[in-house]
């Protein structure tokens, strides 16, 4: 029977301690450490979403990196391809032009050494013929020197010019 | 809501439970009153032979060689005292703190000397007993062992019945310890709170804060809702100052030991705080549901009262499980302990001591979980109370 009869002077006690443990806590201690523990947590979130969107960010970041690389080396494909057609067309250009060119030289050439040989042979021509007179006059001089064989060489220049 | 069907069928056990107490308790109060008035015509006598029995009792004991008994040992451990027993014979005494209709009376419970001497104050003279055969009156609430004594050396019955029992006893001093240890705790935690502001806890905030945060997160939110921070300071204060109580309880020597929560008193001023938070807090749908439930009229006759007693109840269930689940712990061990005196044998304290580090181990479980327990039905019925229905 004592145990379920409770006595006023622990009731009254416990009422009064419990009452002020309450009080005390609720001021002094519960309301700091809840405040406290609510905005770490909160400051804690939020630096979290705050690395998420860093990441994302970096994310994103990394990926337009990796775009403009990509089309970095696009445009200096094209750059360089352009360049390589261009040399060639340059290439040819020259080619053909120095092909002309040399034709024309050529022909410049031919032309002039055509012109030289014919100088040539016309020079040649009129050496011969001077020196063939010259040869011819001497000759006759020598012939002529003696009366027989002047003769002769009439009579033989007159049997060419009858069989002609 | 199926939780809210396990709910009524919880309340309607608790209900039969609190009806059967009822019923017992009235019984045991008629076996008592028979008692009295067959002692109360033998008074002078019995008056006469408890002095001269304590007197012998008091021989016995300064021989060493008593019988055991038990029963006696545990309920004294379990029940509360006007001194603190530290070992042995050795004890110190606590402040008697009386009213009486011609004023308060402190003095040290040392004076009575375990009840062999009357002592003289300055009101009346005062006698000490704890035999309930030898008190006349019987227990009650106001006062359960110290008696006056009329001027021809018989208990005055009429001035007894006067007094009222304010008394420091074993249990208040352990309360009290309790309580200046929390403050201590958790005023310093707080300070370590303020000094860090936004760092991870450290040392002893790291040890309690996840305790503080579950009883937020896992009692508060989820069963009151987003109201819950207005109740949280008194849903931590409840579970921290009956954890503390039952640890420190569990200790066996001095400062610890005392049956604090496994004392009604204790449970009951902590349920009492319960129902009057629950019921200030209430709004309109918890009274409609009270006084005026989705039944018909004619049903009312029944359900209001039903519904009324169901206010009392819940909080009567805290006072009782609390109570209940920490003084059979107490008896529990006890009991084993003193199995050692009753063999009368080292043989079997091995057994014992084996047995008991069970159920300290087993207790240790229990003064959590009923800490929980308490404080998460507390938030139930704050959460019912308070709960919007749209």
């Amino acid at each position: 029977m004592e145990l379920v009869t409770p006595s006023i002077g622990l009731v009254f006690w416990t009422f009064v301690a419990f009452l002020l443990l309450l009080l005390l806590l609720r001021k002094f201690a519960w309301n700091p450490i809840m405040g406290a523990i609510h905005d770490r947590e909160q400051s804690i979130d939020e630096a979290l979403n705050k690395a998420e969107l860093a990441k994302q960010e970096m994310a994103r970041l990394t990926s337009q990196n990796q775009d403009l690389m990509q089309q970095a080396r696009a445009e200096r494909d094209e750059i360089l391809k352009e360049a390589k057609t261009l040399k060639d067309s340059i290439l040819n250009e020259a080619k053909k032009q120095a092909q002309v060119e040399g034709a024309k030289l050529i022909e410049k050439a031919k032309i002039e050494i055509e012109n030289q040989k014919k100088a040539a042979l016309a020079e040649v021509k009129d050496q011969v013929s001077s020196l063939s007179l010259e040869i011819a006059e001497r000759v006759l001089r020598t012939q002529l020197d003696d009366k027989a064989k002047q003769e002769t060489l009439v009579a033989n220049l007159l049997k060419d010019v009858e069989l002609n | 809501m199926d939780c809210n069907r396990v709910f009524v069928s919880k309340v309607k056990r608790l209900t039969i439970v609190f009806t059967l107490l009822i019923a017992f308790l009235s019984i045991k109060i008629d076996t008592f009153a028979q008692v009295d008035s067959a002692v109360v015509p033998v008074d002078s006598a019995v008056a006469e032979s408890a002095h001269a029995v304590s007197g012998e009792h008091g021989a016995e004991a300064k021989h060493g060689e008593e019988k055991f008994e038990p029963t006696k040992v545990i309920m004294e451990h379990i029940a509360d005292s006007h001194v603190w027993h530290l070992w042995g014979h050795t004890s110190f005494p606590l402040p008697i703190i009386l009213y009486t209709p011609n004023g308060l009376e402190v003095f040290s419970s040392g004076h009575f000397h375990h009840g062999e001497e009357d002592y003289q104050g300055s009101k009346y003279k005062y006698r000490y007993t704890t035999d309930a055969s030898k008190q006349g009156m019987g227990q009650n609430f106001f006062n359960k062992n110290i008696k006056v004594v009329g001027a021809d050396g018989q208990i005055d019955e009429v001035a007894t019945a006067q007094l009222i029992d304010f008394s420091i006893t074993k249990n208040v001093a352990a309360l009290f310890l309790g309580v200046v240890l929390l403050l201590i705790i958790f005023i310093s935690v707080a300070g370590a709170y303020k000094k860090r502001v936004g760092k991870a806890p450290k040392g002893f905030q790291s040890f309690l804060e996840p305790i503080m945060v579950f009883v937020r997160d896992d009692i508060a939110k989820p069963n009151i809702g987003h109201k819950y921070g207005k109740f949280l300071p008194f849903l931590l204060s409840v579970f921290f100052f009956i954890l503390i109580n039952n640890l420190l309880g569990l200790i066996p020597i001095f400062p610890g030991g005392s049956n604090v929560t496994g004392n009604i008193a204790v449970t009951f001023v902590l349920a009492f705080f319960t129902m009057i938070i629950v019921n200030i807090n209430g709004n309109k749908y918890y009274w409609k549901h009270i006084l005026l439930p989705d039944v018909p009229k004619w049903m009312y006759i029944i359900m209001i009262p039903v519904e009324l007693i169901g206010v009392i109840s819940k909080p009567f269930a805290l006072m009782v499980r609390l109570f209940a689940n920490i003084t059979a712990g107490h008896i529990i061990v006890l009991s084993l302990v003193s199995l050692i005196f009753i063999f009368k044998s080292f043989g079997i304290a091995p057994v014992s001591v084996a047995f008991v580090l069970f159920m300290d181990v087993l207790e240790l479980l229990v003064a959590f979980l009923q800490a929980f327990i308490f404080t998460l039905l507390t938030a139930l019925f704050i959460g019912m109370a308070v709960e919007e229905h749209h």
